[in-house]
């Protein structure tokens, strides 16, 4: 029983590892700007996801402590990474893209990165 | 076995950081080194839960989510400055 613990939580380590220098590595490798922003989400999520799962039956293992808290970071991070992604996204768009080669947006609107209306409102801003 | 796998993920963590380092240096756009700046923070969350995996004490956790807290509302404070030139309007 205590050499199934170690190897679970030896396995889960390894793959947090690997998945951290994978992603990383495809962060200095891929081409393009938003093939990019595509690379660390697996970083994100399995990475420090198997990180905080070992920690978790570490801590059962050798403490007899069963602590929920841990997976709260991982919540945290599984929320915010797709906020942290669409802004990126925004910012390559407003950036990177020409204004001409934005299609429609279908309504009276502009796009929310071009909307010049808050300037008009305030001139300080 | 727990003490090499260990040894294994922190270096790969610590290599991940410094390929998060270099595309900072070098990102061609500013979505580029903000995207890096996160990650490297993601790796610090990592590399914090490792260290407390060795050092056996659960309090690392706080630290963890204290870094991911702040981690995240630097990265959207910087993306809304690039994207609005303002933070909070």
């Amino acid at each position: 029983m205590e050499t199934a613990f170690e190897i679970l939580v030896a396995l889960l380590l390894v793959v947090a590892g690997t998945f951290g220098l994978i992603g990383s590595f495809g962060l200095v490798r891929l081409r393009d700007a938003m093939q990019r922003l595509h690379a660390p989400t697996k970083a994100t999520t399995i990475g420090v996801g198997a990180a905080l799962v070992a920690s978790v039956i570490d801590l059962y293992h050798y403490r007899a402590a069963l602590t929920w808290q841990e997976l709260l970071v991982a919540a945290f991070l599984f929320i915010t990474a797709p906020i942290t992604a669409l802004f990126l996204a925004r910012i390559h768009m407003h950036r990177s893209i020409p204004r001409k080669a934005l299609p429609p947006t279908g309504t009276a609107q502009d796009w929310a990165t071009f909307d010049a209306r808050i300037k008009d409102a305030d001139p300080d801003i | 076995m727990i003490a090499i796998a260990l040894t294994y993920a922190l270096g790969c963590f610590g290599v991940a950081l410094l390929c998060n380092l270099w595309r900072l240096m070098r990102g061609p756009t500013v979505a580029d080194r903000i995207l890096a700046l996160d990650t490297m923070v993601i790796n610090m969350i990592a590399l914090i839960v490792l260290y407390g995996i060795r050092e056996g004490g659960p309090l690392t956790f706080e630290a963890a989510l204290l870094f991911a807290m702040t981690g995240f509302v630097s990265t959207v404070a910087l993306a809304k400055f690039v994207l609005r030139g303002n933070i909070i309007e």
